[in-house]
């Protein structure tokens, strides 16, 4: 039980939330209920190095296994499997790194927090945390696998600015996800992993398209539309989201 | 048990589509000769599929803003129904693809989306199966019914619209078949056809809705 006690205190730190009783019409903004809400993720996910030590370990061990097998055959690996690689490495990274996110919370501490903030404040400050912590894996991740596996990347801020984009989707997209996945209980990562990727593949498809185009060096206009596409997506899956999470909230 | 009137439709309709759309003339055309009579079976599939879908996500939308087990019934029914279509029409369309394009399965932007669309329904049914609670089960599933209509299957007909390398007809800017449409005489079966097929989908749901109504009756004794 040592989450909840770290909770209780993280609130205890910010306690213009928590003195706040429900029925109290003085509203807290909602940007301060997320900003709380993001801290206490923070907070706890510095606490339990763990978690994050597993995640960076599995980027790193997987580009490492990656790097092994293609050195067998002398090196680089041609760009589409390169692409490929990439991609499906990201995939699982951020689902194991969202699953964790409802799932660590008992639900004693669901209850606890539903008295406490509105249950848009929490999707917006979970989607956010996810966002963030997948943007940094994603960079990251990149990182290692240039170093190990080369860089054939022919237009950078193109490649990064997609790889940014789809952190941002594979956090909007899984986090809803792994909140119906916890409520399901029992077996919540392995019925993740079905919910999700079918959701998934439209937006992998676009991002290994204009991946594809960043590593051959298209012309931006090439994959101008795609891109916004994918920002459409991100948009529309937040918004629905935070439509239907406090239905999935109430129970 | 009422036989009401559209029933009656669907089975003129349904019946007609089929003796018609194997015996009366078609346009001749390369390549897809005597293989597009697929029309009348193939295309009315996909699209009652769609509107039993969009049936399901209004039950679910209504669920949610009401509660109630008829609500959930209602929905997982027409999903069911959405499925079976659906397995109907890739099973048509494969066969189609046999014959015109060479192979059972193209890595083609349509195929794949539809291949995506059964994926994610399939997932539904097994979030359905891993609850015990049923009202826990009936609102997550009407959340994910709702989440993965609105996140996925518009984009299964935006992308493969802009990926514009696509074999199936009515891409890359094109909605509609308007170049089979050049004779109406097929209109004159694939219109019944489809409204047949649409109708078809609404007494399957409501078929085993009313299975699944007896079903709650008798759990509840």
């Amino acid at each position: 039980m040592n989450t909840g006690v770290t909770i209780s205190h993280a609130f205890g730190v910010g306690s213009f939330v928590s003195l706040r009783p429900q029925t109290t019409p003085v509203p807290v903004p909602l940007l301060r209920e997320i900003y709380t809400l993001l801290a206490k993720d923070f907070r706890l996910e510095w606490r339990q190095r763990a978690a994050l030590g597993g995640l960076l370990l599995y980027v790193g061990s997987t580009v490492f296994v990656c790097f092994l097998s293609f050195s067998l055959r002398g090196g680089q690996p041609p760009a589409p499997a390169w692409n490929a690689l990439l991609w499906v490495i990201l995939l699982f990274a951020a689902i194991n790194a969202v699953a964790k996110g409802f799932m660590q919370e008992s639900p004693g501490q669901r209850l606890y927090y539903y008295t406490l903030v509105r249950p848009q404040a929490i999707i917006l400050a979970k989607m956010l945390y996810n966002a963030l912590l997948l943007t940094a894996v994603a960079l990251l991740g990149l990182f290692l696998y240039t170093v190990f596996l080369g860089n054939p990347i022919q237009d950078a801020p193109l490649f990064v600015g997609n790889l940014l984009l789809g952190a941002i989707g594979f956090a909007t997209t899984l986090t809803l996800v792994s909140g119906i996945a916890a409520k399901a209980g029992g077996n919540g990562a392995t019925l993740m992993a079905i919910l999700g990727f079918p959701l998934m593949v439209p937006m992998l498809l676009l991002l290994i398209k204009v991946s594809k185009n960043a590593l051959d060096g298209l012309d931006r206009s090439v994959s101008q539309q795609s891109l916004l596409t994918l920002l459409a997506l991100n948009m529309l899956v937040g918004a629905v989201s935070y439509v239907l999470f406090p239905f999935l909230w109430r129970g | 048990m009422k036989f009401t009137w559209w029933k009656l439709l669907t089975v003129v309709f349904l019946l007609y589509s089929a003796v018609a759309g194997f015996l009366l003339p078609v346009p001749r055309l390369a390549i897809v000769n005597e293989s597009i009579r697929n029309l009348y079976f193939h295309v009315p599939m996909w699209f009652a599929m769609m509107v039993i879908l969009c049936t399901s996500v209004f039950r679910s939308v209504q669920y949610l803003n009401k509660p109630s087990a008829r609500l959930d019934i209602l929905s997982h029914e027409a999903a069911k129904s959405g499925i079976v279509l659906g397995v109907l029409g890739l099973a048509t369309g494969s066969l189609w693809a046999k014959y015109t394009w060479g192979a059972w399965w193209t890595p083609d932007p349509r195929l794949n989306a539809a291949a995506v669309a059964l994926l994610i329904y399939g997932a539904y049914l097994v979030l359905r199966g891993s609850f015990r609670d049923e009202q826990q089960r009936a609102r997550v599933s009407a959340i994910y019914n709702i989440f993965a209509f609105a996140a996925a299957i518009p984009l299964l007909f935006i992308l493969p619209r802009i990926s514009g390398n696509s074999l199936h007809p009515g891409q890359t800017g094109n909605p509609g078949f308007n170049k089979y449409d050049l004779d109406s005489t097929m209109r004159l079966v694939f219109y019944p056809a489809v409204i047949g097929w649409i109708l078809f989908a609404f007494w399957m749901t409501q078929v085993s809705s009313r299975l699944a109504f007896l079903q709650l009756k008798i759990d509840e004794k």
